[in-house]
């Protein structure tokens, strides 16, 4: 059973009523079916209600729930014939970034993406899904080598952020990102990009930069957490909640601004949910995705791209 | 009109950042040294480039007295002077805020873009100042950046930034992670097009720049004692529950940990950047 987050507690408590009185009626002789379908009515508007009305923090809850599925949980629904490599010739092997070559629908793809651990153990050998630079560094190596294989990429963002860690600084974080979006801009492939979870900051747009960037409906994708800018802006990471809403992290506020491409719908309730159907949802965008950008040449596809991140941002002039 | 006069007539040096000096010494005569508190004539100090002449410290200046540092008399030349932030997000207290910096630092935004010459050698710019909400990355400094990447690589011009900046803007969210993407497309069509780039990171480069356009530099330099780094020291001591060493992510420690290619003092930033400049025009 997944973990009931405190805003979807009301439907819980109906779910577990109208079993009650479900089984009641199973052991006697009382006929409860008009109460039962009145409460089962009351249940859907209910959801309708609460799942149909997410604050910004219930979205950045449903993105951090500890059964929310991972790249993993994805590739092998989406994919046939995964095979992961490892190492980024330089310095070791990053368990946080998985990467490896497919087939998505008969076509050769290279697939990318955050991995966070399913319970301890497994969170602290993939470091929570928090990068070093040989994350990075791994997945640029790949991607080069998608290019010269002519496979499109697909990433799956999904991580709080790069690791502030002393080896990753010593290591040259900044220097690894940095290079990853540069070369990322020029791949003459199809880059799409799908945030699953949390995007967080740097560390998410390390693997980030691509034609199409979708968004689940329930993931976020910020420039720093909720609570780091709530403890710069306002000395206080108490009021998280309020710069979630402040800086617009959300699927749906990041379409209005024209961020990212399209929200992937997830099921009532939250990809955990049910996975095989966040993977269908998912898969009807990416296919089409792959359908626009594989009719592009090499030189359009780097063109698209440019052309798509050229007009990001806001300014005037005075 | 010779650059002088440019500066004279906006007297963009007229004051030294530091809210204790201003608080210490009379404002315009005195000037304390942030690093080892030895007090000097503003003069001096401002003809030493803002570095301490008894301990080193290299102060953080202002975009355009960086400017007058390094250009030839009478090539400077600004672009896009007026471009400067929206409030996308309509963030709150946000065009109030840069309102009040564009008042205190007589700048538009955190980075002038431009155009001069360094010892002879024409270039494209872009300065930014921390005086200005910390240097931090927005639309604007993203979109100016871009601009003057995009026109360098046009006139086929080596393009040079020094960085100073605490990262990316806050107040706009998810359009200021969008803009080390975009500077980072930007550098890429420019090198690979067969240009020079050149990035001096100066204190503080951290967080966003740090991680886009001021580590993809054909050559990466710093100034001496520069904080250069990816994460917050604080953070780091925090998720490592560790004390880090006093030196850690300075210039020196980016040096030996293979980061930057060279350190540069200040005073010989104008020589270093003129003689490489020099020998990449010879080998065109």
């Amino acid at each position: 059973m997944a973990q009931i987050l405190e805003f979807e507690k009301p439907i819980f408590n109906l779910k577990e009523k109208i079993k009650e009185l479900k089984s009641f009626t199973e052991n006697s002789e009382i006929d409860l079916k008009d109460e039962i379908q009145t409460l089962e009515e009351r249940l859907e508007k209910l959801e309708e209600d609460i799942y149909g009305n997410l604050k910004p923090w219930n979205r950045v809850q449903m993105a951090r729930h500890p059964d929310r599925p991972t790249t993993l949980d994805y590739v092998e629904r989406l994919f046939e014939d995964f095979i992961e490599f490892h190492g980024d010739r330089f310095f070791g092997e990053d368990e946080a970034i998985v990467s490896g070559i497919a087939y998505y629908k008969n076509q050769p793809v290279t697939v990318i993406g955050h991995q966070r651990g399913k319970d301890t153990k497994e969170n602290i050998q993939r470091n929570f899904g928090m990068p070093h630079p040989e994350g990075y560094r791994k997945a640029l190596r790949h991607m080069k080598q998608a290019e010269k294989f002519h496979r499109p990429i697909i990433t799956f963002i999904d991580t709080k952020g790069a690791y502030p860690g002393k080896a990753a600084e010593e290591r040259g974080q900044s220097e690894a990102i940095a290079k990853n979006l540069m070369e990322m801009a020029g791949l003459t492939v199809p880059i799409v990009c799908i945030v699953i979870g949390e995007g967080g900051s740097g560390g998410a747009l390390g693997i980030g930069v691509g034609n199409h960037v979708h968004m689940l409906e329930n993931a976020t994708y910020s420039v720093i957490s909720p609570e780091g800018a709530a403890s710069i802006l306002w000395k206080d990471a108490g009021e998280a909640q309020r710069a979630a809403e402040s800086m617009q992290i959300t699927a749906p506020d990041l379409k209005k601004l024209d961020v990212i491409d399209q929200v992937i719908p997830e099921p009532k309730g939250g990809a955990h949910r049910d996975i095989d159907a966040q993977a269908a949802f998912i898969d009807r965008v990416l296919e089409k995705s792959l359908n626009e950008l594989n009719k592009l040449s090499p030189e359009d596809i780097v063109e698209e791209r440019w052309q798509k991140y050229k007009k990001i941002g806001s300014f005037q002039t005075v | 009109m010779p650059l002088k006069d440019f500066f004279g007539k906006r007297k963009k040096y007229a004051s030294i950042p530091s809210e204790k000096a201003k608080v210490d010494v009379p404002e315009g005569l005195m000037q304390k040294c942030d690093n080892c508190k030895q007090i000097y004539y503003r003069k001096e100090i401002i003809k030493s480039l803002y570095v301490c002449p008894n301990c080193g410290y290299h102060h953080p200046m202002t975009a355009w007295a960086r400017i007058e540092s390094l250009f030839d008399e009478g090539t400077f030349e600004e672009w896009d002077a007026g471009l400067t932030s929206a409030n996308p997000l309509d963030f709150p207290d946000y065009e109030n805020k840069i309102k009040k910096d564009r008042q205190k630092t007589d700048l538009n935004e955190g980075v002038v873009t431009g155009t001069g010459a360094i010892n002879d050698n024409k270039i494209a710019f872009a300065v930014m100042d921390s005086h200005f909400r910390m240097g931090s990355m927005g639309s604007a400094i993203g979109e100016k950046i871009t601009r003057a990447i995009e026109k360098a690589r046009k006139e086929s011009i080596p393009f040079v930034i020094f960085t100073a900046s605490g990262g990316a803007r806050m107040q706009e969210g998810l359009l200021s992670l969008m803009q080390m993407a975009k500077t980072s497309f930007a550098v890429k069509r420019f090198r690979d097009s067969g240009n020079l780039m050149i990035s001096v990171m100066t204190h503080p480069t951290t967080g966003g720049v740090s991680a886009s356009f001021a580590s993809i530099g054909d050559y990466n330099f710093a100034e001496p004692g520069a904080l250069i780094g990816f994460a917050g020291r604080r953070i780091i001591e925090q998720t490592i529950r560790e004390k880090l060493p006093n030196d850690f992510q300075t210039a020196e420690f980016q040096l030996a940990h293979g980061q930057v290619d060279k350190v540069i003092h200040r005073h010989d930033m104008k020589t270093t950047l003129g003689k490489i400049l020099s020998l990449h025009a010879d080998g065109r």
